[in-house]
């Protein structure tokens, strides 16, 4: 498999503190990976040094054989997509136009969008469910239809890395399958990577293959999910009982907690 | 279906576009005419063609244009009106931009160079200027000693109303109005200091346009000019800048350069005009708030309008001041009666609803 992140041996400080400590990973194309773990375990970090948003302090990062500090800006947009946590939209923007904001990194800073553009942006949006308020505000739509929005906009960056931070959190059941859905169908069919941090312990095993398992800035497990999901790292990394197994139904494994 | 859609989709946007040249092209023509009415309203009547006839001689310089023309009217549009018309128009322009910018850096739509403190900072600055009768740089000095002003006062609002979690909009406002406070008492200090060059910082402080020169004209017109060239080179990083740093960072923003070179090159417009004019408030809030609704809040359309825009308003504003009103009330008085009620009417929509 192709590698896409060669992660080696970083360390991140906030305020003094080590919310990063000698992380090393290898994320390769046509996965999809879970990052996992309690609050203030340092996954939002970790997706902003993959995202160079910020820069690690020690170790270093290499995107696709090259240090990640060395690709522009401009590059990388069109390399790595990120569904944030916060999303929060300042001034009326149409649902649309916002989606087109992820055509960006495609058009020169001057064009209008293309034939091509427009189509991928109708295509997305058709997918996504979100053309049915594709000329509101979106300052006026809900949060969970505000997040969808957010999740066509990042889909039409078209980038081969799909970076989701706690994407899923407010949406119901339904949209968040579809949009989990859309994203593994990204990762077999054009060999996409996908990074997702997740609270939902059963929806990161019905959708990720692989599970990285932090606690405190460091790994503490990590995994194909088969090997990795068990009664003993869940205790060890949010120190609750559980009760691991394989659902038919599902096809995966799924996890109850013990109250 | 789908192919049709997005046919349609394609056509939309065309549209879109060409409406936007519709609009600056109409603007453009609305400006064109308001500089032509307002060169030929005031003490002396011109009727408006031979405004036209003089503007058109000067600028193709066939003095028979002029024909049997009254020998002063040339002189009036020319050397008295032409140069007053133009500094406010530019004015207008260039406080409306510097307002959608800040706007949309802060992502605070009451910001605006004069609720930022920013004015304030710059006339304290240029009041600096004029009483020690610094003129190192000839005729630029003043604007650069407001350029000055307005950028520390900027920095230290932001540096005041910075929190843990960004730029909240209470905040700011809160500490570009306690920032300019200080500098008012200091521009009076200033005043009370000042004996002969008094009635030189008091003319000026009063916001007018009377008695500008081509100078002043170029002058603003080179900085406007400038701003406006940058503003639009930015216009669409700033759209991405809407959805939060992590959001335009990964969309190909620099977040820590773009920002500082905007509030920066917005500083510098107001200032400029500032220094010029005086303190004119709320035209960089009034002009984005009204054009958002007409062109939505995407910069690469509003920022040509707000430009066009703020040049028609402020150059009319003062027409009427100048030229319809039995007494000339300082300008700056006059966007002030309009647009403070105008800001308490938004700041108390966005108590009673979360939507801009």
């Amino acid at each position: 498999m192709e590698r896409v992140f060669e992660i080696e041996r970083i360390s991140f400080l906030y305020n003094g503190k080590k919310v990063i400590d000698d992380f090393s990973m290898v994320l390769e194309a046509g996965m999809s990976y879970g990052v996992l773990g309690p609050n203030g375990s340092g996954k939002t970090t970790l997706v902003d040094l993959i995202i160079n948003h910020r820069q690690p302090v020690e170790g270093r990062i290499q995107y696709k054989g090259e240090p990640l500090s060395s690709y522009t800006r401009k590059a990388l947009s069109r390399e790595i997509a990120l569904v944030p946590q916060n999303f929060y939209i300042n001034f009326p923007f149409t649902a649309r136009e916002v989606v087109m904001m992820g055509r960006y990194p495609h058009m020169p800073r001057f064009s209008a969008p293309s034939y091509g553009d427009t189509r991928v942006v109708q295509d997305i949006m058709e997918k996504t469910e979100t053309l049915a308020f594709e000329n509101r505000y979106v300052t006026q739509l809900s949060g969970g239809e505000r997040q969808r929005v957010i999740f066509a906009r990042a889909l039409a960056q078209e980038a081969p890395v799909l970076v989701l931070d706690e994407a899923t959190s407010n949406l119901d059941i339904n949209h968040a399958i579809s949009l989990m859905k859309m994203a593994a169908q990204r990762v077999r069919q054009e060999q996409k990577t996908v990074i997702s941090v997740m609270q939902d312990m059963n929806l990161a095993a019905a959708f990720c293959n692989y599970l990285i398992f932090l606690r405190q800035g460091k790994v503490v497990a990590h995994g194909p999910v088969n090997e990795i999901l068990t009664r003993e790292t869940l205790w060890a990394v949010f120190g609750v009982e559980s009760k691991v197994y394989f659902e038919p139904y599902l096809g995966s494994l799924q996890v109850i907690f013990k109250k | 279906m789908t192919k049709k859609e997005s046919q349609a989709g394609t056509f939309h946007s065309i549209h879109g576009s060409l409406s936007l040249w519709g609009q600056l092209i109409l603007l453009s023509l609305l400006l064109a005419a308001v500089i032509i009415a307002s060169a030929g309203l005031g003490y002396i009547k011109i009727p408006f063609m031979d405004v036209v006839r003089v503007v058109l001689s000067k600028i193709s310089g066939h003095a028979t244009l002029l024909g049997d023309m009254d020998k002063l009217f040339p002189v009036v549009v020319v050397d008295v009106r032409l140069p007053r018309i133009l500094t406010a128009a530019i004015v207008g322009a260039g406080l409306a931009i510097s307002g959608v910018v800040f706007q949309g850096i802060l992502l605070n739509p009451l910001a605006d160079p004069y609720t930022l403190g920013v004015s304030a900072g710059a006339a304290f600055g240029a009041s600096l200027g004029i009483l020690f009768n610094i003129s190192f740089m000839g005729t630029w000095s003043v604007p650069l000693f407001a350029f000055l002003g307005a950028l520390f006062t900027l920095l230290f609002v932001i540096y005041l109303s910075a929190s843990s979690g960004g730029l909240s909009s209470n905040n700011l406002i809160l500490s570009g109005i306690i920032v300019a406070a200080i500098l008012s008492a200091g521009i009076s200090f200033l005043k009370y200091v000042a004996d002969e060059q008094v009635s030189v910082i008091i003319f000026w402080l009063m916001g007018s346009f009377g008695s500008k020169t081509w100078a002043d004209v170029f002058l603003v017109f080179i900085c406007v000019s400038f701003g406006f060239v940058v503003f639009i080179y930015f216009s669409r990083d700033l759209n991405l800048l809407s959805l939060g740093n992590r959001s335009a960072s990964s969309l190909g923003v620099d977040t820590k350069r773009m920002p500082l070179i905007l509030l920066i090159t917005a500083s510098l417009v107001s200032a400029v005009c500032v220094s010029v004019s005086g303190i004119i408030g709320f035209v960089g809030l009034l002009i984005p708030h009204m054009m958002r609704s007409f062109t939505g809040p995407d910069n690469r359309k509003l920022i040509p309008v707000s430009l066009l825009t703020g040049a028609i308003l402020l150059l009319f504003a003062d027409t009427v001041t100048r030229a319809i009103l039995p007494h000339e009330i300082p300008i700056g008085v006059i966007t002030a009666l309009i647009g403070g009620p105008f800001f308490c009417y938004i700041f108390r929509k966005r108590q009673t609803a979360k939507v801009w």
